[in-house]
């Protein structure tokens, strides 16, 4: 298989990859769970520990 | 390009910013897009960001790794990585736009050399400690902790200039935040995106991508007869265009006598 044609592979399969990942992630709640994190202010980000 | 790309960086830090409300009252957005990550290194603890940052969100989601896998936020920068890969870098960094501009201070530059380029392995060494190794072991974001200038720059000072009640918080720890911050941004002054070639966990993470992300920089191998005019102009610790280092900016076009460089799909 040339390396062209291999790295098409390696591309499609990782963008079905990260798309079910996303899909099963946000199914389990993820996106609510990076919101809730994201709406409190981050003490450690900001240096206050 | 450039001037394309000047714009596209100014139009991306204004958007992922745009909770300007936020700046005035010293509070941060609690809308629902912060269920999003913008693709750049942009701190959600920033008055005016309206979306979440990677990083952050990926250190809080290995935190909690124990009880949940991160599929959502492992996949997020899957996709990142796989469409734009470090045209992220290049585009839609506002810190990265940050220290493009204090490098157009006049003084003088240090020029790229074989010591920046072994150092530009140091931010694997920080996303693999810092980023995925404190978190996990320690349950804490190590990065954002102790080293992220963006959380320093665009959260820790507005909200604690605005807050009596974070100032009085305010210990070693902000301190040592602040001093990396400005060693950080003083050192931008002087050498091309020092924290992007040397620190950044995120352009790291995204450089395992240079080989088989969708948009990016492409090299007409029939035009190209290897005179390494865009090695040279380049201000990276490229060894060649669209390596691990090349950030996707496209300078290089200008500099390429054969028209062998072009952006766009790979």
């Amino acid at each position: 298989m040339g390396y062209k044609k291999m790295k098409k592979y390696v591309r499609k399969g990782l963008l079905i990859a990260a798309i079910v990942l996303v899909l099963m992630g946000m199914s389990e709640g993820g996106f609510r769970d990076v919101k809730n994190k994201a709406v409190r202010i981050c003490y450690e980000c900001i240096g206050i520990g | 390009m450039e001037k394309r790309r000047k714009l596209i960086q100014v139009i991306c830090a204004v958007l992922y910013n745009c909770n300007f409300t936020g700046f005035a009252k010293g509070k941060i957005y609690q809308g629902d897009i912060k269920g999003v990550c913008v693709p750049g290194l942009n701190c959600y603890s920033c008055p005016g960001a309206i979306a979440s940052c990677p990083l952050g969100s990926l250190q809080s989601a290995l935190v909690s790794s124990k009880y949940k896998f991160p599929y959502y936020i492992l996949g997020l920068l899957l996709l990142f990585g796989v469409v734009l890969g470090r045209v992220i870098c290049g585009f839609l960094c506002p810190f990265g736009l940050i220290q493009e501009i204090l490098y157009k201070i006049p003084t003088p530059k240090l020029k790229k050399n074989r010591w920046t380029r072994r150092l530009s392995y140091v931010k694997y060494v920080i996303l693999v400690v810092f980023v995925v190794g404190i978190p996990l072991v320690w349950a804490v974001p190590g990065f954002c902790k102790y080293i992220c200038p963006a959380g320093t720059l665009e959260g820790g000072i507005p909200l604690v200039a605005m807050n009596e009640g974070l100032k009085a918080m305010t210990g070693g720890l902000y301190w040592w935040k602040i001093f990396l911050l400005v060693v950080i941004l003083l050192s931008s002054v002087f050498i091309f995106r020092s924290f992007c070639r040397f620190l950044c966990p995120l352009g790291a993470f995204y450089s395992f991508f240079h080989g088989v992300s969708i948009l990016g920089m492409k090299v007409d191998a029939e035009k190209c007869n290897h005179c390494n005019a865009c090695v040279a102009h380049c201000k990276m610790d490229v060894k060649k265009v669209g390596d691990r280092e090349c950030i996707q900016c496209g300078e290089c076009k200008e500099h390429c006598r054969q028209c062998a460089l072009t952006f766009g799909k790979k």
